[in-house]
């Protein structure tokens, strides 16, 4: 098990599988009962599902049904979705916009998620694309419920459908007297209904509970401690596995002394080439055993943290296979960047470093694997239930339909939990012993073994006439992703490019993926040359652009901040910035305090205002938009993997910084709600504004221009 | 080596055979079944695994748990009684102070160590107290307006 393959970004990448198997539906029917099952054709469903169609896969899908709702005979409603709860409170919204079409309160709506068994194919929970595909979706699919219940209604009481109404889980025929519940009108009948792609749904102006602050439906299992996650699920039985993990990144195993380990009571050790194991009855046995094996392990010098910018400068091959579309999507050329240069009045060139940072999911990656009569069940926590499966299929040689893969309500990801190592590892385990396994990794396990976000070098150049307009546009990125590379300002003579580079770690997703690294070095660099130019950082960023989304969310945050119209107090800076990413729009005042004596930075306030369209959950969205600007102040400020030769050398909570309490500054969040556009997601784009909003506000408070995220790993400083 | 050990666990006695080196965090999961408590860095430096005992908040995970023998410990899952929950869970709930959940039992059970001590704290006494307490979605503006909030809370129902 080699793990130490680059990974791309990977939604740009994936590869659906050119198969697959939904549960057959009279089986589905059979499990269910009686009621209406609602399905859409697959073919016409989610662009998610087909791979967006881009990748030629998308012809290759089975025209096949996959059931996606269902109301049962006492009028129980059920939703399969293939999404997973991560935190961003999907399992609250998806159920709104379904009862919203259903005229139900959400307390009468139950979501089945993640369960490859029971849940509709899907791609995985990633790149925003709940709130745009599935929501309307399953909008779709309770509207089609709705109507046909309408209908078995009319045929009933031999009325036109036309003059029936939905509410309280009843159908009413008003002037006949007559009302229907919903169970009773399919008369223990298993009825199919086929939706298709242009069933009329509630528009958004309509809604009622959509697009309202319900309450997150699990919150009381959250606060009692009884929500189970993956760590949680206890099987008959079960053992507790633990991994011999490598000396470094690269090694190879030169030999291996597991007698001792196997001597042990209660003890099941695995040795499967380069894979080394144990199972036992307790984690304290399983550790005992683990410290008990004997390896041997050749390492090799490797790429060390402070080389890391020159090497990712050096570009070189990618690792990075198929990269068709990857960070070339962005990729812009247009007018002569000469000219453009040549017609500034002032011309500015910097360079800008993103250090890779880890996720750190307060859950770690952790597994309970079972097999029985040949066929495996993992519970795992994963972005991609099904995109383990057929990992978990292709390591073990076993057809996916013998693999359930179930994804319970996570510890979060934030992009990080995308492959399935403990799932994989856990079921290798439990199918040597026999029994259940349980592999909970480590922090450190965390932190080393799983993936990065990529660390990237990014070059600017760019020149600009005396008013502030920008005449040329010059943007490099190497290695960090070509994620929101291309500028929304408007500048004739451009030149935007990602270059793949040969990474020294294991990389992949994160929350917004390289937005954040490409705006960083915009919006910084769109900053340095405002104060060149001795032009106000709004007004260059205004005068620049045409968008009208993107000049509405930095004149709301401008407004509600008082940019311009407060000044700084001593020792304090205000700084901007903007963006957009997945369809959403973002921007960031920052207003912060800088000691250059001490070192010392405080962000004392952040107010951001953002738009994604219509707005499923305002309260939601609020809290999604102050964790994206918290858990980017890490990245901004502090957080950075340190490495050498192969080995994470900060693997800790106690040497790796995350942001605490004390680091959370005042935030005010404005919303825009766009109830003509069609939603977008929210997870991720809120994120990519706030490093370069504070590291301006920094330059404002201090004078100093800081171009690396993290800005100030060792407090503030002249960078040398 | 294993040991007979009672710990008190939510107001219930549990007789054990154990290892007193092992913390109390893998004996409240895999031997009580009380898994609301989380494994989260398994140094004390991330505070899921808290509990209180003694009215103290403490790190399970690095708490030996033959040194917890006696001693009344109460978890997130002693909290609820009679289907009412805790103020500080209330709280949570109203202000929406979470999003996975994962850190949720520690901030509630840090949470209501410093309201035993400090019914009415500031929010500098606030953010002292709960430092320790790593959430990776960034709900702190939230944690700290529900812990505030309960504090009103209870300040309100006192009168």
């Amino acid at each position: 098990m080699n793990l130490m393959t680059l990974e791309p970004e990977r939604y740009e990448l994936i590869e659906a599988p050119r198969y697959h198997f939904d549960l057959d539906r009279r089986e589905f029917c059979k499990l269910l009962g009686g009621g209406i099952l609602v399905c859409l054709v697959l073919g016409e469903t989610s662009a998610q599902e087909r791979g967006q169609g881009r990748r030629g896969f998308g012809g290759n899908m089975p025209q096949e049904l996959a059931a996606w709702l269902h109301i049962s005979q006492v009028g129980k409603v059920t939703v399969f979705t293939g999404k997973v709860e991560i935190g961003q409170n999907i399992r609250t919204s998806l159920a709104q916009v379904v009862a919203e079409e259903l005229r139900l309160p959400v307390a009468a709506i139950e979501l089945v998620m993640a369960d490859t068994d029971r849940t509709p194919f899907d791609m995985g929970t990633f790149g925003s694309m709940t709130s745009p595909v599935m929501a309307p979706q399953l909008r779709r699919v309770a509207s089609a419920a709705r109507e046909a219940l309408v209908d078995l209604a009319a045929e009933e009481s031999k009325v036109d459908p036309a003059g029936l109404t939905v509410a309280d889980g009843k159908v009413t025929d008003k002037a006949g007297g007559r009302s229907f519940a919903f169970g009773e009108l399919t008369k223990g009948k298993a009825l199919t209904k086929k939706v298709d792609a242009d069933t009329p749904t509630t528009p958004p102006k309509d809604w009622k509970i959509a697009g309202t602050s319900v309450a997150k439906v699990d919150a009381r299992a959250l606060v009692t401690g009884k929500h189970q996650y993956t760590p949680d699920v206890k099987r008959p039985g079960m053992l507790h596995g633990k991994i011999v993990r490598p000396a470094a990144f690269k090694a190879s195993l030169v030999s291996v002394d597991v007698k001792d380990a196997e001597a042990m009571k209660g003890v099941t050790v695995v040795r499967d080439g380069d894979f080394i194991g144990v199972a036992a009855s307790s984690e304290a046995l399983a550790e005992q055993a683990v410290a008990a094996v004997r390896a041997e392990w050749k390492t090799l010098a490797q790429i060390n943290s402070k080389d890391l910018f020159a090497v990712l400068r050096k570009g070189g091959s990618s690792g990075i296979a198929g990269g068709e579309g990857f960070g070339g999507r962005g990729n812009q050329k247009q007018g002569d960047l000469d000219k453009g240069l040549a017609a500034a009045d002032h011309k500015l060139q910097a360079t800008y470093t993103v250090a890779f940072i880890a996720h750190a999911p307060l859950e770690p990656r952790a597994a309970v694997a079972e097999w029985q009569d040949g066929k495996l069940t993992v519970w795992t926590g994963t972005q991609r239930p099904f995109g383990v499966r057929q990992e978990l299929a292709r390591a073990f040689e076993m057809p996916e339909k013998s693999i359930r893969v179930i994804a319970p309500d996570m510890g979060s990801a934030y992009g990080g939990k995308h492959t399935g190592e403990a799932a994989v590892e856990a079921a290798r385990l439990a199918k040597a012993a026999g029994k259940p396994v349980k592999l909970v990794w480590t922090r450190e396990e965390e932190f080393t073994w799983a993936y990065f976000r990529p660390a990237g070098v990014i070059e600017v150049t760019s020149g600009a006439t005396k008013d502030g307009t920008l005449t040329a546009w010059e943007f490099h990125n190497y290695n960090s992703g070509g994620s929101a590379i291309a500028s929304p300002y408007e500048t004739p003579n451009r030149h935007v490019a990602f270059h793949a580079a040969s990474s020294p770690l294991r990389q992949g997703s994160y929350r917004a993926l390289a937005a954040t690294a490409n705006h960083f070095a915009r919006e910084t660099h769109l900053d340095e040359l405002a104060h060149a130019l001795g032009i106000d950082p709004l007004a260059l960023r205004l005068k620049n652009l045409k968008n009208e989304r993107l000049r509405a969310v930095l004149e709301a945050a401008a407004e509600h901040f008082g940019w311009g119209k407060t000044k700084p107090a001593p020792g304090h800076g205000f700084g901007i910035a903007g963006g957009t990413e997945k369809g959403s729009y973002v921007a960031t005042c920052a207003e912060v305090t800088a000691d250059t004596a001490t070192g010392q930075v405080k962000v004392v306030r952040l107010v951001t205002a953002f738009e994604c369209g219509t707005i499923l959950n305002p309260e939601h969205l609020k809290n999604q938009v102050e964790g994206a600007l918290i858990m980017g102040l890490g990245g901004a400020l502090f957080e950075a993997i340190d490495f050498a030769d192969g080995k994470i050398l900060n693997a800790r909570f106690s040497k790796y910084r995350v942001p605490r309490f004390s680091d959370a500054p005042a935030v005010e969040t404005i919303l825009l709600d766009r109830k003509d556009l069609p939603s977008a997601g929210a997870g991720e784009t809120p994120i990519v504004a706030v490093a370069p909003a504070v590291g301006n506000a920094i330059f404002a408070a201090s004078g100093i221009r800081l171009r690396s995220m993290p800005m100030i790993p060792g407090g503030l400083k002249k960078p040398s | 080596m294993n040991d007979s050990a009672e710990l008190q666990v939510n107001g219930r006695k549990h007789k054990l055979e154990i290892d007193p080196s092992r913390s109390l965090l893998s004996v409240l999961r895999d031997d009580l079944d009380l898994t609301g408590s989380k494994y989260g860095c398994g140094e004390g430096r991330c505070g899921a695994c808290t509990v209180v005992i003694d009215g103290k908040a403490t790190r399970s995970c690095i708490t030996r748990v033959g040194d917890c023998t006696g001693k009344p410990i109460t978890t997130i899952e002693g909290l609820e009684h009679d289907g009412k929950l805790h103020p500080l869970q209330d709280a949570f709930i109203q202000c929406d102070a979470m999003q996975c959940g994962y850190c949720t039992a520690g901030m509630i059970m840090t949470g209501v160590a410093l309201l035993g001590k400090n019914p009415t704290p500031s929010v500098s006494e606030i953010v002292q107290s709960m430092n320790g307490n790593i959430c990776r979605c960034g709900t702190y503006p939230r944690i700290l307006a529900a812990i505030g909030r309960a504090a009103e809370n209870r300040k309100g129902g006192a009168r």
